[in-house]
């Protein structure tokens, strides 16, 4: 079972209260982008095993999107943010590192 | 006027846990950016209550405001006095980007009372009764349908859509049956 909690109302919501939207920090190519742009930001996702960033809606709850730094191998969750940020903030990052000491942002 | 009905014209049920549908019952949601600088003297001028911290909700009487969402709260209140607050709002946040919505007829209300109340929702809803506070709105599900639920006197209030009324309903009886309490006696 999966448990994060929604930075906008702090409840430790679990997995079936929750949407998952896939990767977080996708950069939109959108009208004038190359073929190539436009098909990496249409299909290409990471999927890796390990460190994962992804959106999810509390759907159940009050229905705002955040974003989730996960491992998909344990399922352990490293910490949630806000949704409105362009990469993931510093502690979600020191915290990986201290739990991931091999893994590197990128 | 045609005279409002509640969804299921007070169905009751009395198991380990007694269960009522109760209504018509007064709801507006109101929606607005929680920074807007008019909406505490707005909401406090229509219902007489302060905006409820995240996750709360506050009661003075008949009237309750809860928190819904970080931009979306839901007053409840007598149902003649939805028209009356809403033109209130309306006027006190004039000219200011908000929505106040009559959605009295659009929920159903169903009160779960008793010494175990919690345990019928326990068995319904992924929240941990042990950790909801006096005052807390949960929103939540219950099995399969989104509903939002507080502790009020010696059971608990739960809203949910009227569609599916007759479902949540079910869903109570069900939970409720004789003999199937969670928690030790």
């Amino acid at each position: 079972m999966l448990l994060l909690t929604c930075p906008c109302c702090g409840i430790a919501a679990e997995e079936t209260e929750l949407a998952p939207g896939g990767e977080a920090h996708l950069k939109r190519f959108g009208p004038g982008s190359s073929d190539d742009e436009f098909e990496s930001y249409m299909f290409a996702r990471k999927n890796p095993k390990g460190v994962h960033f992804e959106r999810w809606r509390h759907t159940y709850g009050c229905g705002k999107w955040f974003l989730a730094a996960r491992c998909t191998a344990t399922l352990e969750v490293f910490g949630t943010y806000p949704a409105q940020v362009p990469a993931p903030p510093p502690e979600i990052i020191a915290r990986i590192k201290a739990r991931r000491p091999d893994w590197s942002p990128g | 006027m045609s005279d409002p009905v509640s969804a299921l014209g007070h169905a009751a049920f009395d198991g380990f846990a007694r269960i009522r549908e109760i209504g018509p019952l007064g709801m507006i949601t109101l929606r607005a950016r929680a920074d807007l600088p008019a909406l505490p003297a707005a909401v406090a001028a229509a219902t007489g209550l302060g905006l409820p911290a995240v996750r709360r909700i506050v009661t003075a009487g008949d009237r309750s405001i809860g928190w819904m969402s970080p931009d979306e709260w839901l007053i409840v209140l007598p149902y003649a006095e939805v028209a009356q607050t809403q033109a209130r709002l309306a006027e006190a946040l004039h000219g200011q980007h908000h929505l106040a919505v009559d959605v009295s007829d659009a929920r159903a209300v169903f009160r779960i009372e008793g010494a175990r109340a919690g345990d019928v929702l326990m068995k319904l809803s992924p929240v941990d009764q042990a950790r909801l506070e006096p005052g807390e709105l949960r929103r939540t599900r219950a099995a399969q349908v989104a509903c939002a639920l507080w502790r009020d006197g010696d059971g608990y209030t739960l809203v949910c859509f009227r569609s599916v009324a007759g479902y949540v309903m079910g869903l109570l009886t069900h939970s409720a049956q004789p003999g199937s309490e969670i928690s030790p006696a």
